[in-house]
């Protein structure tokens, strides 16, 4: 396969991204263009902010009290692994039989997809602080949720992080496909072939790519923000 | 370092769950029992037999991604076994533009194609001028397909067509009988349909330009929950079939309303392939695909659907059960 094909077709994808393109099935309105790009994207990436939310709220709490307790490790690493398994598509089929199709819906199927990394990395990262600092707060007299607060987590921050940012990409990447349970997001362009053409297809792998290496950079700035000089002088 | 027995003991159990696991997603093939209790075929058709002049070609046929489809495509494919061919099927391949790629670049030998669907999506027509006629339909695709290359073979005497579809209290509540009764109503009402539907001249795009009707809102959704989407009262309105065995097994439940503007043309099954497939696989060919699909009326192909979709049988098993009961197959 040459090289030429292949710089066509990106060609054609740029430009279904910054103008609407006729389709023989629209009866003559165009399809693509800027406006609904950005329409599609806020939309994946608002879907996308409401799960890791919610599987934040759920999950960082878990692996903070399992991993400070030292308990429950089959559930934070089992369930954790367990749960990279579940096929996305078959978890949204179930959601829409029991919730219903929407947003809540798919928050919810979406956070599932977040819980296991963020629970895991946590879990572990907690575990894995030296037990000297811990052991010297708690001689200090700080009470558990102050050892946690000010030793623990702050020194598990990269592991923790790790897990946030393989949550975020696990359910950015997934909520491509949010369009066949009622919310559209940029998967329309990829699902929709027949009014979007190979352009739209491409077109949309395309930013669904960039979201996610946005949402990466995004994450991991925030990463080298919250972690302390300490850490970061550590040798890796 | 001590042995420790509940270690072993987690590991055999791990073991055991894994071991289980292999052993249910196996089982869980299922086995070609069916037993014909309607009728799935009206006439009876002549057998097909079996020509041993064309074991030396092999066929695969494709289909497109829904339950009708996967059934029309097992029904060619067994058919085409039956006539003595090495045939394959290779269904669900995904939405027409996909189907039509394949068999372009030789990678299926044929796939089962709405007249409606080829003249509109592929050729530009708009749906006002997709003929009602299914002969007139076929012979227009015809002349298009032949133009890239592609043929055609005679249609089926079933037509489907998508349609705008609610729940029979919905109707009565706001008096619908064709979509035209929607004007003024629409503004009230959600429609749910395929993510493609938004666009299209033949759906919803059709349904604001051509009817003039505001939506409050469209949702998109994936084929498969057209119907859940009604019954979880989440739509007001849905994008159905005109085949759709829930039409006919819960008419109480369900209606469809009159599309009295023809914004959704309806469109005959007919077989696309290549003329040099047709050439290789000499005239039996096209002739047991025409004869196969003679017994394929409304009624039976509701039925079809019906079993798939609503019995949960395999298309792979409708698909024989039809081949029998109208005598093709012994």
């Amino acid at each position: 396969m040459t090289a030429a094909p292949v710089l066509a077709s990106f060609g054609g994808a740029f430009e279904f991204i910054f103008t609407p393109q006729t389709s023989n099935v629209t009866g003559g309105k165009g399809v693509g263009g800027l406006d609904q790009v950005i329409e599609l994207t806020l939309n994946q990436l608002e879907i996308t902010l409401l799960a890791l939310a919610l599987a934040l709220v759920i999950a960082l709490p878990a692996g903070l009290f399992f991993g400070h307790r030292g308990t429950g490790e089959f559930i934070a690493l089992g369930l954790g692994n367990a749960g990279r398994a579940v096929p996305e598509l078959a978890l949204i089929a179930l959601m829409a039989a029991v919730i219903g199709i929407g947003l809540l819906n798919l928050t919810v199927a979406l956070a599932i997809l977040g819980i296991p990394p963020i629970l895991t990395n946590t879990f572990v990262g907690i575990r894995q602080v030296d037990r000297a600092s811990v052991e010297a707060a708690r001689g200090l007299g700080m009470t558990e949720l102050e050892i946690v607060r000010k030793v623990e987590a702050p020194m598990a921050i990269p592991s923790i992080f790790t897990g946030i940012r393989t949550a975020t990409i696990n359910i950015v990447a997934t909520a491509t496909i949010a369009p066949l349970a009622g919310v559209a997001t940029l998967g329309e362009f990829i699902l929709g072939e027949n009014v979007y053409g190979p352009d739209g297809v491409l077109a949309g792998a395309i930013l669904v790519a960039l979201l996610a290496l946005a949402l990466e950079f995004s994450l991991a700035g925030l990463q080298r923000l919250l972690t302390s000089k300490g850490l970061k002088l550590r040798p890796a | 370092m001590r042995f420790d027995k509940t270690r072993l003991g987690m590991a055999l159990a791990m073991l055991a769950a894994l071991a289980l696991a292999i052993g249910v997603s196996a089982c869980g093939s299922s086995d070609d029992s069916s037993d014909s209790t309607a009728s799935e075929g009206g006439e009876g058709g002549a057998a097909i037999v079996s020509n041993p002049e064309n074991a030396k070609v092999s066929l695969t046929i494709g289909s497109k991604n829904f339950p009708e489809q996967e059934i029309l495509g097992e029904i060619y494919t067994q058919a085409l076994a039956a006539a003595g061919y090495k045939a394959k099927s290779d269904l669900s391949l995904g939405s027409e533009t996909v189907a039509h790629k394949a068999v372009q670049s030789g990678a299926i030998s044929g796939y089962p194609e709405y007249a409606s669907t080829a003249l509109t999506s592929f050729f530009g027509l708009e749906p006002e001028e997709v003929p009602s006629d299914g002969n007139e339909a076929w012979e227009k695709a015809n002349e298009e397909f032949e133009k890239e290359g592609l043929v055609a073979f005679e249609p089926t005497p079933f037509a489907s067509a998508n349609a705008v579809g609610t729940l029979k209290k919905t109707a009565e509540k706001y008096g619908l009988e064709d979509v035209s009764d929607l004007e003024g109503v629409s503004e009230k009402l959600s429609l749910y349909g395929s993510p493609e539907c938004r666009q299209r001249i033949d759906c919803l795009a059709g349904l604001e330009e051509l009817y003039g009707l505001k939506f409050k809102s469209f949702h998109p959704v994936d084929i498969s929950l057209r119907y859940t989407v009604l019954e979880k009262g989440q739509a007001d309105l849905s994008i159905l079939f005109t085949t759709d065995p829930q039409l006919s097994a819960e008419k109480d439940k369900f209606v469809i309303l009159e599309d009295d503007k023809h914004v959704f043309p309806a469109g005959n099954i007919i077989f696309v392939s290549t003329p040099k497939v047709v050439e290789k696989a000499g005239p039996d060919y096209e002739k047991t695909i025409v004869e196969v699909q003679k017994g394929l009326t409304l009624p039976v192909m509701q039925e079809l659907d019906a079993r798939v979709e609503l019995e949960k049988q395999t298309p792979k098993e409708a698909a024989a059960a039809y081949l029998k009961s109208a005598g093709y197959t012994g």
